[in-house]
């Protein structure tokens, strides 16, 4: 496929995986990729496979769909469950378990919760049904809120007073720092979130680089930017050098898009804390709407019980988001916390590190470590270009 | 706090392993309501037919979960095969099909992929008031062409309407029976390590079509369904192959990851596949890019799945290769010992990953 099988050459990711071997020289490196988008691309191309085992991937807390926490589910179920309502959600917040349920088990108890691909599809459901009252779940990093914006505006400009936005929007930077100011930190570098860049730009990163010395390289989504990224961030480290650089420059400018930056300060601002799941409370962590946004701000408009839902005590998808301890060290793992019994965020999604780790789990940990073996083709008299493609 | 840490590696792996065997003996059904993750075809399928319906039906004949029972008629020393399925695709019309030919193809499938030579089906209509009688007659036509070209007849019917609102235009339940073929041990039980695993096309294409035909995502493609009935390649394969043959499936709701699943499962078996290896027409794989979706995921309705003896996998290539729906056919991975109940992928870029079932349904009502 056109632009896409340039980032997928298998004979690149080995020259770059000698090349990350051989700066490494065996110095056990834990590296974070921030975003969800990057997990994603790790697992379905097996990169950690392919890794030298002296580099670590530290999955981190880049899926907004993991560190919302439960309490603001619960609201969205609340507000999805008031008469009139059509509740509009990205398919994927479907399933992620509130304390009593998910929007999928309230939308079969009755409540109208339908999944749309952008805020905008909401609006358009609003404009359809005028005498309904239409909610968008709104969530995501910086990447999605200037579309959420973009739809508030059109809002405001069209008079449609029957939308509303659940805003759950965060932000990466305050998280980042977050991680970094704890005390039992084992990061060595940090693979920068992509789109999240193409809209803040470069320079919020700095302070990584300069005041915690680690490297950030922002890196694209296909598997040869995060292998790429990965080696920049062992030839920083080689070097002795913490800068940040932009591997995904065919994409993200320096400056950012400073468009979108504005629509997002035109409607939203920020919270004073907001509640990451697995990391608690973070100042300056998330946005909400302004107030001459009230009249579409669905928090202000609903009745929702807006309780805060402690994560178990056993829990301690924090260390993991941290890169502190490793999936399988987690007291719960594979016992009381499973799959098909999440008790963390983690182990809700199946990118979420621990659901892989348990998916994965004995290959990767054991020592004879998933050598898989070539499939054998020489039984039969086929030749591979014969095959597919 | 207690802040003790799993240390042991070896423990940690023992019980990884406990709780996997726990789960492949029992499914848990937690859920108070049916959501659509339910109809999925995935894990919560499963865990829905084990917690229901397995316990109450269970017999020898349903126990074994394959595609069709399989019973001997008295005295005449020949078997029957017997299934049912039930459509509710949305849209009815979509690139390359509509809901009566999928009717007829799902069932007639069915019946092959048991290695049975599908001969009469039923057809049973629940119909919204309001639904046009002119597009019932273009469904209806279009279910008697099918089952024309597949070369089955159907021979009984029933016809119910509902209220306005009550059901969404029309639901098509068909019931087939075929005479079995094949008089060697066939399905999902029987994938041995050293197999080979074949599949007869690209996958993904009805899943995306009718994705695409739904949704208004302004996507422009050449996508269109591959329904089609596997009757006649599956007579070549048994021509040509014979006893060779361990195990066909049509790979459709949960794609062609939860077929060998479920083979790897039931057979005790582990599966490899080499990604490269796998078809995946180019308009697939670039609706998959955009909207996050994995083709391997994905619904066929006109793919046969085969896990063969290695010794016929060049004759199953071949035969397949001759037939009009098997010219993409391609070898896509082998059995192993190793490790038991679990599908390996190794991508495209030299990294391994284990492919799991679907879980959830990133596209409900697709058949």
């Amino acid at each position: 496929m056109k632009y896409v099988d340039e980032y997928r050459d298998a004979a690149v990711a080995q020259r770059l995986v000698k090349e990350i071997e051989r700066l490494s020289g065996g110095q056990p490196m834990q590296i974070m990729e921030v975003c969800g988008g990057h997990t994603h691309t790790i697992y379905k191309h097996g990169i950690e496979d392919l890794l030298p085992s002296n580099i670590e991937l530290v999955h981190g807390p880049g899926c907004p769909v993991c560190v919302l926490p439960m309490g603001r589910i619960d609201d969205a179920i609340a507000i999805a469950k008031t008469d009139g309502v059509i509740f509009t959600t990205f398919g994927d917040m479907m399933r992620v378990p509130g304390s009593q349920g998910s929007l999928l088990d309230a939308k079969a108890e009755g409540a109208d919760v339908r999944f749309v691909y952008s805020p905008l599809d909401a609006l358009k459901i609003a404009r359809e049904n005028p005498d309904r009252e239409v909610v968008f779940f709104a969530i995501g990093f910086e990447t999605t809120a200037p579309s959420t914006a973009v739809t508030l505006l059109r809002a405001q400009a069209d008079g449609i007073k029957n939308f509303s936005v659940f805003c759950n929007h965060v932000m990466i930077i305050p998280a980042m720092k977050a991680i970094l100011d704890s005390p039992d930190l084992r990061l060595h570098g940090f693979i920068g979130p992509g789109h999240v860049s193409m809209v803040i730009g470069m320079r919020p990163y700095n302070f990584v680089a300069a005041d915690y010395g680690k490297p950030v390289v922002i890196a694209g989504f296909e598997p040869l930017d995060i292998i790429q990224s990965a080696y920049q961030i062992v030839v920083q480290l080689s070097e002795g050098r913490a800068e940040v650089e932009n591997q995904y420059s065919r994409v993200v400018r320096p400056e950012g898009n400073t468009r979108a930056l504005q629509v997002m300060a035109r409607t939203m601002e920020l919270r004073p804390f907001f509640e990451w799941r697995g990391l608690g409370f973070i100042t300056h962590s998330a946005l909400k709407l302004r107030r001459e946004y009230a009249a579409w701000d669905a928090e202000l408009r609903y009745e929702a019980p807006g309780l805060r839902v402690a994560d178990p005590k056993a829990c301690q998808c924090g260390e993991v988001l941290k890169g502190v301890i490793k999936p399988w060290e987690c007291r719960v793992f594979g016992t009381a916390c499973t799959p098909e019994t999440p008790i963390g965020t983690c182990m809700v999604s199946p990118e979420g590190a621990c659901a892989a780790y348990f998916n994965y789990g004995r290959y990767s940990m054991a020592s004879e470590r998933a050598e898989m073996p070539e499939i054998d083709l020489s039984s039969i008299d086929i030749k591979l270009e014969d095959i597919g493609k | 706090m207690d802040n003790r840490l799993n240390d042991n590696i070896s423990e940690v792996i023992d019980k990884i392993e406990r709780v996997r065997q726990h789960r492949r003996n029992k499914f848990y059904l937690r859920d108070q309501h049916i959501t659509l993750s339910h109809g999925s075809g995935g894990k919560a399928t499963h865990n829905l037919i084990e917690g229901i319906f397995a316990p109450a039906f269970s017999n020898p004949l349903l126990d074994t979960m394959d595609d069709a029972a399989i019973f001997p008629i008295n005295g005449t020393g020949q078997r029957l095969a017997f299934t049912t399925d039930t459509f509710v695709v949305n849209p009815l019309f979509f690139p390359g099909g509509d809901i009566g030919k999928l009717a007829v193809h799902g069932t007639v499938n069915d019946l092959a992929v048991s290695g049975a030579e599908p001969l009469y089906l039923s057809s049973s209509f629940i119909l919204e008031e309001g639904f046009p009688i002119e597009d019932l007659r273009r469904i209806v036509t279009s279910m008697a062409e099918a089952a024309a070209g597949a070369g089955v007849t159907i021979v009984t019917g029933d016809t119910k309407v509902v209220e306005r609102g009550k059901a969404d235009g029309l639901f098509i339940n068909t019931a087939g029976v075929g005479i079995m073929r094949m008089n060697w041990p066939m399905g999902q039980l029987q994938a041995r390590p050293g197999d080979k695993i074949l599949i007869s096309g690209t996958l993904g294409d009805h899943g995306i079509a009718v994705m695409l035909a739904r949704e208004a995502l302004d996507i422009e493609t050449n996508t269109v369904s591959d329904t089609a009935p596997l009757n006649s390649l599956v007579a070549s394969l048994i021509a040509a192959v014979g006893e060779g043959i361990h195990c066909l499936k049509d790979p459709t709701r949960g794609g062609l990851a939860t077929s060998l699943n479920e083979i790897a499962i039931a057979s005790e078996v582990g599966i490899a596949l080499d990604e490269r290896l796998i078809p995946v027409h180019s308009d697939v794989r670039g609706a998959c890019e955009i909207l996050g979706l994995d083709a391997l995921t994905i619904a066929n309705e006109g793919k046969l799945l085969a896990v063969v003896a290695p010794e016929t996998a060049k004759t199953t290539l071949e035969t397949m290769r001759a037939h009009p729906l098997g010219r993409d056919a391609a070898l896509i991975g082998e059995v192993r010992a190793e490790p038991p109940a679990m599908v390996f992928l190794r991508t495209e870029l030299g990294g391994t990953r284990v492919l799991d079932m679907l879980v959830g349904d990133p596209l409900p009502r697709i058949c």
